[in-house]
């Protein structure tokens, strides 16, 4: 069962390369953006719309990427006892989902969506070599579920569509529960302080 | 409380405590916490994720840790980073290098200085403020 979720995930992620079309990779980004001459034509064209926030919603895309192969990679290291990876997978399942809203409304805003790094590349950059328990990949899926959820929230200012803001807002949602039920399992309290995020 | 006040009491009294607090210097062991729950998301000491590395970037030039694929406004901006200038930063990328690649704003003053704290910390030391 667990096999073939995995199987499933892997075709949509194949699926999305298609549908984002390799062709343009690594071009997406700083294209989206454009350079710093064009600052007032960004601006302007920020006033118009969900095209504004193309260059918001990549590094938002940029984010899911990792944390679908995060999840994947940990997913696959045999550390999770069963109970534990049917949660994950659920968890993935969402990231993937947030992939496929991010990556949909930034070709109808005429983007081309940033591709995911190799899993080489994350398992270097998230040193997932070092994982060796599941303590461990539940400590580190926390941490990046808390990192997500702010970034989230912490964007929210500089976006200048109203339904951009609101994808927004439900990304950080879906992120700030999956802390929360990771966060219990490490036996970790809810912090005090008002305003868990932002 | 401040009602009671004149206008200019009030105005001078919490113009004193935004001095007080710029002056007050950050606390590096909350910063870190802040850095892991804001920045972590896309940025790591000594790795280029969605953000690039931030070990010794006070004192750096912006733009310029090798690996990572800058927007051309970061690569533009001269000099280095210095605890002021990250403070613009971290209130608006995107006001300091319209078309950065980082969007993500800092709100609370005290927050964005025990970041700048603790970034300091993990910078060389010839950068830090003296004590
Ligand atoms: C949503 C992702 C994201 C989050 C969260 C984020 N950043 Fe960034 N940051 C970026 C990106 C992308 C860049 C590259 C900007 C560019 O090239 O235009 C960047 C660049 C920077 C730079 C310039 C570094 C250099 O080498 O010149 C600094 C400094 C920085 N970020 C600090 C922070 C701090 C401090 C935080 C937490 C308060 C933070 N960032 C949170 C995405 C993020």
């Amino acid at each position: 069962m667990t096999k073939s979720k995995n199987i499933e995930s892997d075709n949509s992620r194949r699926g999305f390369l298609r549908q984002s079309g390799l062709a343009v990779a690594g071009v997406g980004l700083v294209a989206a953006v454009g350079a710093p001459a064009d600052a007032a034509k960004r601006r302007r064209v920020a006033r118009g719309g969900a095209q504004g926030d193309v260059g918001v919603m990549q590094g938002a895309l940029a984010l899911e990427h990792e944390g679908i192969a995060a999840y994947k990679i940990a997913g696959a290291s045999g550390l999770l006892t069963p109970d534990v990876l049917k949660v994950a997978l659920v968890f993935l399942g969402h990231h993937e989902g947030h992939r496929e809203a991010l990556a949909s409304l930034i070709m109808k805003a005429g983007g081309n969506p940033v591709e995911p790094k190799t899993d080489a590349e994350y398992i270097k950059e998230l040193d997932l070599g070092a994982l060796k328990t599941q303590g461990d990949v539940v400590t580190l899926a926390t941490r990046l579920e808390q990192g997500a959820a702010n970034a989230y929230v912490g964007q929210i200012a500089a976006i200048s569509d109203n339904s951009t803001a609101k994808l927004f807002a439900q990304l950080a949602t879906d992120e700030a529960v999956h802390w929360a039920v990771l966060n219990g399992a490490l036996g970790n309290a809810v912090p005090t302080p008002t305003f868990l995020f932002g | 409380m401040i009602r009671g006040m004149t206008l200019p009491v009030a105005a001078t009294l919490l113009a004193i405590s935004a001095a007080a607090l710029a002056a007050t210097p950050g606390n590096p062991e909350t910063g870190r916490q802040q850095y892991e729950a804001k920045c972590g998301g896309c940025h790591s000491l000594d790795s280029n994720r969605v953000g690039p590395r931030h070990r010794g970037v006070i004192g750096r030039r912006p733009g310029s840790v090798p690996g990572y694929a800058y927007s051309p406004a970061v690569k533009a901006l001269g000099g280095v980073w210095t605890p002021n200038r990250m403070d613009q930063w971290l209130q608006d990328p995107q006001k300091l290098a319209p078309g950065s690649k980082m969007y993500l704003t800092v709100s609370s003053a005290t927050t964005r200085r025990d970041i700048i704290a603790y970034l300091q910390s993990v910078s060389p030391p010839a950068t830090k403020k003296p004590r």
